[in-house]
């Protein structure tokens, strides 16, 4: 069954356009993750298709409701998390808890099984103001708070931006938890790596889709070879690797350069040594499997090969 | 109803929890009053007046003495050269000099005409005005009464301005700002506040938390209303009470109409704050536009500092747009002339139509999304 089912949306601020021509299906009870960097369009879509924002074009239903038409449906049964941190600071988490329970016709009590593993965690701080909690709890609490009336369908925009490593894992495991409750779970995200969590993923750049499907699948699809190459000084030989013939584009990941290339013309043991014989040090040339990022880089470089 | 409940507990407890902003609404209406009463009175006590002329004179001496006998004047020193003034003015040691001229006795009962002069230092227009209207005020009381004598030739000498007695400036003036901070007040918090905590809510994004939940937008907006209405209440009180208890402004007419009044201008308050809310994003705006776009309007064009009868005709028109100018008017006929609801129909009509159009505008204007 389809959960959410977006048909040829567009959206336009002024003169930029925030969404052209979106199309997606989520099924029930899976974790869709849409993959994109700051500015993508992202918000744009959560906001279109919690009822807040009005497409200019193209049609987006929840579970059989139309976003625009019946809004009011909608809202009872989705669960949303802005971007933004967006729980009252000076509410203590139970009152904040408390207070979004009631507006959405129900209590910490009826509902307190869907959200005890969460809730479980912060209760000792329930007296604390909300403001005064460090992210990862703040992240918890606010998941509480979308958790409490039971959606069916869950909206999270940019969950795990500004929470740390370990938070972030936490935070995927209880994910997974919820999934297992038959909730729909769309969810976006900057970060690449999360994308391998997701059930399937859309990649969005500059407000269109430009691959969707499983991260398996998009990963599979990648075209090239690619090679990683670490070596000193990092920055000269990024700049000298993209210059070499036979290699198609080279991104820096971290410590290491992610090169495309075209076997015809090179290879891993080729391109070592015309790295060597440049005066680079500590040089490692190894073919690598591409990741989601690769790929991302690989579709939106339209505009900026990497060359 | 139980949404309904838990929104306006949040609200006051936002509320309550700002220390500051609380206190600041509970002390600014006091801190207004005794402002206005105190500090910018225009109250004038004791002027200090100089005598130029003949102590000897019989009528400069009955002048004289009206002139003690006046609670807000007072005779500083008699001589007898005009030159005199400018170094008393110049020292501050007189407020005004009254001259009169010489045989000041003979003249007036033997002519029918005596002339006398009354300088005011200029340097203060504002208070040399005031000092001076006294003055010429116990002059006319003078007059009067020495017309009284020639009760035959009453026509010829019936001049008395006794408005010019009546007006009195220092004594109307707790009773001119009072309505006006009353209104000021009001309009300050149920306007600015309202704004603020929607605005609030839009830029820490909660409103689209808010907007996703099944509430009804209008639950949202009335709940955000309820505390500052009941905050408008209790600072309505305060004013009320610093006004009567303090201040001496009577309240002659209804308590209850006045209450009802109040309300109704706390109404349309609370909708210009909604309206403010609606148009501007940060709360940094919504400041500005109350403060510049309500604020001061109010204070200029609602008469509690200048006349409205005063300014230009177009600008008069202008002030029939604001609300705070029809409320003034109400409360002060209320309140100091003690007039029932008859008497403020026209007034009260126009507000609550007011009232009525901002309301309709700001909750249709009030957008269920973002």
């Amino acid at each position: 069954m389809v959960a959410i089912d977006v048909n040829d949306v567009s959206k336009r601020y002024g003169d930029c356009q925030a969404l052209s021509h979106i199309s997606l299906q989520v099924e029930q009870g899976e974790i869709f993750g849409l993959i994109g960097p700051d500015g993508a369009g992202k918000s744009t879509l959560f906001r279109i298709l919690t009822s807040l924002l009005l497409p200019d074009s193209g049609s987006a239903s929840i579970e059989g409701f139309d976003v625009v038409k019946d809004y009011m449906e909608i809202r009872k049964r989705i669960g949303y998390m802005p971007g933004r941190f967006s729980l009252y600071q000076d509410l203590s988490v139970e009152e904040n808890l408390d207070f979004f329970a009631t507006i959405f016709g129900t209590t910490i009590q009826a509902n307190y099984d869907s959200i005890k593993e969460i809730y479980s965690q912060i209760e000792p701080f329930k007296e604390r103001k909300a403001g005064k909690l460090s992210g990862g709890m703040k992240q918890k609490l606010a998941l509480c708070c979308v958790l409490v009336h039971k959606p069916s369908v869950l909206f999270l925009d940019e969950p795990t931006t500004g929470v740390d490593a370990v938070s972030r894992k936490e935070f995927w495991s209880m994910l997974y938890r919820i999934r297992s409750g038959g909730v729909t779970i769309f969810v976006s995200t900057p970060y690449m790596d999360e994308a391998a969590r997701c059930d399937r993923i859309a990649l969005i750049q500059q407000g269109r889709i430009i691959d969707n499907g499983t991260p398996q699948q998009i990963v599979e699809k990648y075209p090239y070879t690619l090679l990683g190459i670490a070596g000193h000084p990092i920055y000269p030989l990024l700049k000298f690797v993209r210059g070499c013939s036979g290699v198609l584009s080279c991104f820096a990941f971290g410590a290491e350069h992610h090169a495309a290339i075209d076997t015809a013309l090179t290879n891993a043991d080729d391109l070592k040594k015309k790295i060597e014989a440049a005066g680079f040090m500590d040089c490692v040339v190894r073919e690598i499997k591409p990741g989601i990022e690769d790929c991302f880089m690989q579709l939106a470089k339209g505009g900026n090969n990497g060359k | 109803m139980k949404e309904f409940g838990s929104f306006v507990k949040k609200e006051f407890r936002h509320i309550f929890r700002d220390k500051r902003t609380m206190l600041i609404v509970l002390i600014m209406p006091i801190v207004q009053i005794v402002l206005f009463g105190f500090a910018i009175s225009t109250e004038i006590n004791n002027a200090r007046v100089d005598i130029v002329g003949d102590v000897q004179d019989p009528s400069v001496r009955r002048i004289m003495e009206r002139i003690e006998h006046n609670d807000y004047l007072q005779v500083m020193k008699v001589y007898r050269s005009v030159e005199d003034i400018h170094a008393r003015f110049k020292k501050g040691q007189a407020d005004v000099a009254v001259c009169f001229e010489r045989n000041f006795d003979e003249r007036l009962h033997k002519q029918g005409m005596a002339s006398v002069r009354v300088i005011g230092d200029g340097s203060d227009p504002n208070s040399a005005q005031m000092i001076v209207n006294y003055v010429v005020g116990v002059l006319n009381d003078e007059q009067n009464d020495i017309s009284l004598k020639y009760v035959g030739e009453n026509e010829t000498a019936g001049m008395t301005p006794t408005i010019q007695y009546m007006y009195n400036p220092g004594v109307l003036s707790s009773y001119n700002f009072v309505p006006g901070v009353m209104g000021l007040i009001l309009m300050l918090i149920c306007s600015m506040m309202t704004a603020i905590s929607i605005v609030k809510e839009k830029e820490f994004g909660t409103m689209e938390l808010l907007l996703v939940s099944p509430v009804k937008p209008l639950w949202i907006i009335v709940s955000k209303a309820i505390p500052y209405l009941f905050l408008s209440s209790v600072n309505l009180l305060t004013i009320l009470l610093l006004s009567r208890f303090v201040m001496d402004v009577p309240i002659r007419g209804s308590i209850l109409l006045l209450c009802f009044v109040s309300l109704i201008f706390i109404l349309a308050s609370l909708s210009l704050g909604l309206l403010i809310s609606v148009i501007s994003s940060t709360q940094r705006t919504a400041l500005l536009i109350s403060g510049m776009g309500l604020t001061m309007p109010t204070m200029i064009f609602s008469g509690i500092i200048f006349p409205c009868e005063s300014m230009p005709v177009l600008l008069q028109y202008f002030s029939d747009i604001i609300p705070a100018k029809w409320y003034i008017i109400m409360v002060k006929k209320i309140m100091i002339e003690g007039v029932g609801l008859g008497y403020i129909y026209n007034e009260l009509l126009i507000l609550s139509l007011m009232s009525f159009v901002l309301l309709a505008v700001s909750i249709r204007l009030f957008r269920k999304r973002l």
